[in-house]
C-alpha cells in the first residue's frame, strides 16, 4: 500500500502503532511485546498500568530515544512511519512527549530552548519563523494560563524547578509547539491537587478535532479533570485490556490484580 | 648554577640567533639581565617536569612556518583605542592615536630614555614569576621583545585599549612585551584578538596598585596553524581588581600561563578561559599559578575546554597561600567536553597551602555530551547539530560568565558559536 493511500484510508487515525516488539539494545530484555494501539484525531486515550509495564518505554520508543531496538511492528503517525525518523523529526511532523522525568540543562536558558524548538519546528515543516516579539507574546500569555512565573522563564531549562513546575512547563512546552499528537508520562505525578486542575485545564484547551491525546497515568483523579474517550490497560509489554472510562474507575477501586486475572 | 649541557646551549643559541637586542639604556639592562638568566635556565625541554604535558618544540624551533591566513580580529562593536601589530610590527597607519584621557600609552621602542616608569616593572615581574618554576619563554622575551606598549593608567580610562594582532608572513617570529602600571584607584580594559605571526611569545607585565580595577579580554581566533605562547605576570594590590580572560580558538600550539602574586589585603584575582579545538593537530595548555600572600583575597580560576576529534587540552592550575593569608577564598575548576573518545585532557590541579583558616576548593572534570539532554532538546524538535551547539555552549557558559562586560562576552560568545556551527561532525 502506498503511503497516500494509507494516509487517506487513514484519515481520521493520528496514532497507529501495530504490534510493536522492543528490547533493549544492549541487553537481552524485552520490554514491549506486541503493542497495538490507534489513537483517533480529536479523542482522548488513557494508558494505566503496573509500574515496569512499559508505558513509558513506549513513550520513549515512540518518541526516538537511544538505547531500544525495534524487532517488529511499526508505529505510524497520520500513515507515515514515525520510526524510521529521527526524534526531532517526530517532533516536527507533530509528535510531544510530556515526559516523566522532565530534564534540566543547566546553562540553556528556557527562552532561547523554547525559542529554538519552536522555529526549528516550524522550519522543517517550511513555516515562516516566529519572530522575537510575536514569540515573547506567546510564551507569557501561555505562561500566564499555567500560572508560570515570568522569572521561572528566564532561568536555565528545568534548573532549580520545583517537580511541579518542571511539569507545568512541559505542558507550557506542548501548548506552545501546538503538536497533533501529545503523549503525557505520568504529567499527574507530583502535581498538588491547584496544580493539577492547571495542567488539566492546559491540556483540555488544547483538545480539538485534529489533536489526539495519550496519556499515561495511576489515577483516576487526572481522568476527573480531563475526560478520556478510551483507557487501556498495559501489562508486561501489551496492551491487556482496553474500555470506556469506567475501567479506570475499576483501576483506583480494585487495583490491578482482578482486571489482569480476568484477561490472562 | 649547572652549566647548560652543550646540546640545550646550541638549541638555545640557535633559537636567539639574530634576534632584536639593544643593549643601552635601562632596557639594555633589562634584557641584559633576562638574557643571562636565559643562558643559565636554556629552552624548555620534553622531559621538563613543567612541560610533561606539552611538547614545547614548537614553540622552541629555530625556526618556523606556519599558516598566518585565518587570524580572527574580535571586538569590532566595542569603542576602543586601537593599536595594530603586524607581524610583530607597529603599524602606525592602521593604529589610533595614542592619546586617551586617563591612561598614557608609549611604544616600548620608543621608550628609550634612562628614566622611566616601566623600568620599575618591565621584566621584573617576570623575574619574580620565576620561582618557584622557570618559565625560559617568558625570559627570552623579556630579552628579545622588538615591541610592546607600556601603559600608565593614571585614572579611569574612558574607553578599552584593542591590541590587534595581524599575521601576514607565514615565517614571522613575533616578541612582544606589554606593561601595565595601574596607578591607585585607576581602571582599565585591555583588550587583545588576532593572531600575530607565524608563531608569536608574548609577555604582559601587569602592576594593579591599591584599588585599581585591571579588565582582561582576549581571543586567540580561528588560525589552525597558530603557534603561540603568552605570559601574564600581575601583581595586584590591597583592594584592587585583576580579571583576565581568554577565549582560544584552534591552533595546533597554544600555551598560555598567567602568574598572580596577591601581594595587597582583600584583592581579588580571576582568571579564566574557553577553548575549542578540533583534530589532532590541536593542543592547548593553560599553566596557571596563584600566590595567595594577603588576607581575605580571593581568586577564581575557571576554566572550559571543548575537544573534538584528537584535540588534546591540558589545564595546570595550582593555588599557593602563602602562612599568613589567612581568609583566602580559592576557586579553581577546569572542565573538558570530549566530543569524541579520542580527544583528551590531561589536568593537574595543585593546591598548596600553609595558613590554617582558608576556603580551597578544586575540581578537574572530563565528560561527554549528556544523551538525556540531547534527546530532550531533540524531542522538542531542536535539530541534532544545534542540539549540541547549545550544549556545548551551555557548557562553555560558565567561563563567559566570568567576563564582566556583557557586550564582550556575546562577542566571544557568537564566535564560538559560530566556530560550533562550522566544525559540525
Ligand atoms: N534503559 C533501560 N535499562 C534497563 N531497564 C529498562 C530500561 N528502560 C526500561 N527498562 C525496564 O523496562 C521495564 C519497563 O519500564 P518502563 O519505564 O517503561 O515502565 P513504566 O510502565 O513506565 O513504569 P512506571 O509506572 O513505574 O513509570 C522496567 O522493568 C524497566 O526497569
Ligand atoms: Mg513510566
Amino acid at each position: 500500500m502506498s503511503r497516500s493511500a494509507s494516509k487517506g484510508l487513514w484519515a481520521n487515525i493520528m496514532l497507529n502503532i501495530k504490534n510493536l516488539h522492543v528490547k533493549l539494545e544492549d541487553e537481552d530484555k524485552v520490554i514491549l511485546r506486541g503493542v497495538d494501539l490507534t489513537v483517533e484525531a480529536g479523542k482522548v486515550h488513557a494508558i494505566m498500568g503496573p509500574n515496569g509495564s512499559g508505558k513509558s518505554t513506549l513513550s520513549y520508543v515512540l518518541s526516538g530515544r537511544d538505547g531500544y531496538e525495534v524487532t517488529d511492528g511499526s508505529a505510524e503517525l497520520e500513515g507515515e512511519e514515525l520510526l524510521d525518523m529521527d526524534p526531532e523529526e517526530r517532533a516536527a511532523a507533530g509528535l510531544f512527549l510530556a515526559f516523566q522525568y522532565p530534564v534540566e540543562i543547566p546553562g540553556v536558558g528556557n527562552m532561547t530552548f523554547l525559542r529554538t524548538a519552536l522555529n526549528a519546528q516550524r522550519k522543517a515543516r517550511g513555516e515562516e519563523e516566529v519572530s522575537a516579539g510575536d514569540f515573547l507574546k506567546l510564551v507569557r500569555e501561555k505562561a500566564a494560563s499555567l500560572k508560570i512565573d515570568a522569572d521561572m522563564m528566564k532561568r536555565p531549562v528545568n534548573v532549580g524547578f520545583s517537580g511541579g513546575e518542571k511539569k507545568r512547563n512541559e505542558i507550557l512546552q506542548m501548548a506552545l509547539l501546538e503538536p497533533k499528537m501529545c503523549i503525557l508520562d505520568e504529567t499527574d505525578s507530583g502535581l498538588d491537587v491547584d496544580a493539577m486542575k492547571l495542567v488539566a485545564d492546559g491540556v483540555n484547551a488544547l483538545r480539538s478535532e485534529g489533536r489526539g491525546f495519550l496519556v499515561i497515568t495511576h489515577y483516576q483523579r487526572l481522568l476527573d479533570h480531563i475526560k478520556p474517550d478510551v483507557v487501556h490497560i498495559m501489562a508486561n509489554g501489551r496492551i491487556v485490556l482496553t474500555g470506556g472510562p469506567e475501567l479506570a474507575l475499576e483501576v483506583e477501586k480494585n487495583g490491578y490484580t482482578d482486571i489482569l486475572a480476568g484477561v490472562e | 648554577m649547572m652549566a647548560l649541557a652543550q646540546t640545550r646551549l646550541d638549541q638555545l643559541s640557535a633559537r636567539i640567533a639574530g634576534l632584536h637586542f639593544p643593549s643601552t639604556g635601562w632596557q639594555g639592562k633589562a634584557r641584559g639581565d633576562a638574557l643571562s638568566r636565559l643562558g643559565e635556565v636554556g629552552l624548555p625541554a620534553a622531559r621538563d617536569e613543567y612541560w610533561r604535558y606539552t611538547a614545547p618544540a614548537k614553540l622552541t624551533a629555530a625556526e618556523v612556518k606556519a599558516d598566518v591566513s585565518k587570524g580572527e580580529v574580535a571586538f569590532d562593536e566595542t569603542d576602543a583605542l586601537r593599536v595594530v601589530f603586524v607581524d610583530g610590527v607597529f603599524d602606525a597607519a592602521a593604529s589610533d592615536d595614542l592619546a586617551m584621557d586617563g591612561l598614557e600609552i608609549v611604544r616600548l621602542a620608543d621608550a628609550v630614555t634612562d628614566i622611566h616608569w616601566a623600568a620599575e616593572i618591565y621584566g621584573q615581574l617576570e623575574t619574580k614569576g620565576q620561582t618557584p618554576v622557570v618559565r625560559p619563554l617568558a625570559t627570552l622575551a623579556t630579552a628579545f621583545a622588538t615591541d610592546g606598549l607600556l601603559i600608565r593608567v593614571t585614572g579611569k580610562a574612558t574607553r578599552p585599549v584593542h591590541v590587534v594582532y595581524i599575521g601576514k608572513s607565514d615565517t614571522s617570529d613575533a616578541i612582544l612585551h606589554h606593561c601595565v602600571m595601574l596607578e591607585k584607584g585607576a581602571e582599565m580594559t585591555l583588550l587583545e584578538s588576532g593572531d600575530a605571526a607565524a608563531r608569536f611569545t608574548s609577555n604582559l607585565e601587569v602592576d594593579v596598585a591599591e584599588e585599581a580595577r585591571f579588565h582582561h579580554v582576549r581571543l586567540q581566533g580561528r588560525n589552525a596553524d597558530r603557534r603561540v605562547n603568552t605570559h601574564i605576570f600581575a601583581r595586584i594590590a590591597e583592594q584592587s581588581t585583576f580579571k583576565s580572560f581568554t577565549a582560544s580558538i584552534n591552533g595546533t600550539m597554544t600555551r598560555n600561563e598567567a602568574v598572580l602574586d596577591i601581594v595587597g589585603d582583600d584583592a581579588i584575582a580571576h582568571v579564566a578561559g574557553a577553548t575549542v579545538g578540533d583534530g589532532r593537530d590541536f593542543h592547548n595548555d593553560d599553566t596557571v599559578f596563584i600566590t595567595h600572600a594577603a588576607e581575605r583575597c580571593e581568586s577564581r580560576q575557571v576554566y572550559k575546554k571543548v575537544l573534538k576529534n584528537g584535540a588534546t587540552g591540558v589545564f595546570q592550575g595550582k593555588i599557593l597561600v602563602k602562612p599568613g593569608a589567612q581568609k583566602t577564598d580559592g576557586y579553581q575548576i577546569s572542565q573538558s567536553l570530549l566530543l569524541d573518545g579520542d580527544s583528551q585532557f590531561l589536568a593537574k590541579p595543585e593546591l598548596e597551602i600553609y595558613a590554617d583558616d582558608v576556603k580551597c576548593s578544586h575540581g578537574s572534570t572530563s565528560g561527554a555530551i549528556d544523551d538525556t539532554a540531547l534527546f530532550y532538546l531533540r524531542s522538542r524538535g531542536v535539530p541534532l547539530r544545534r542540539a549540541q551547539s547549545l550544549l556545548v555552549l551551555a557548557f562553555l557558559a560558565e567561563a563567559l560568565s566570568e567576563i564582566e562586560d556583557e557586550a564582550l562576552a556575546e562577542d566571544l560568545r557568537l564566535r564560538l558559536e559560530d566556530w560550533l556551527d562550522r566544525h559540525e561532525g
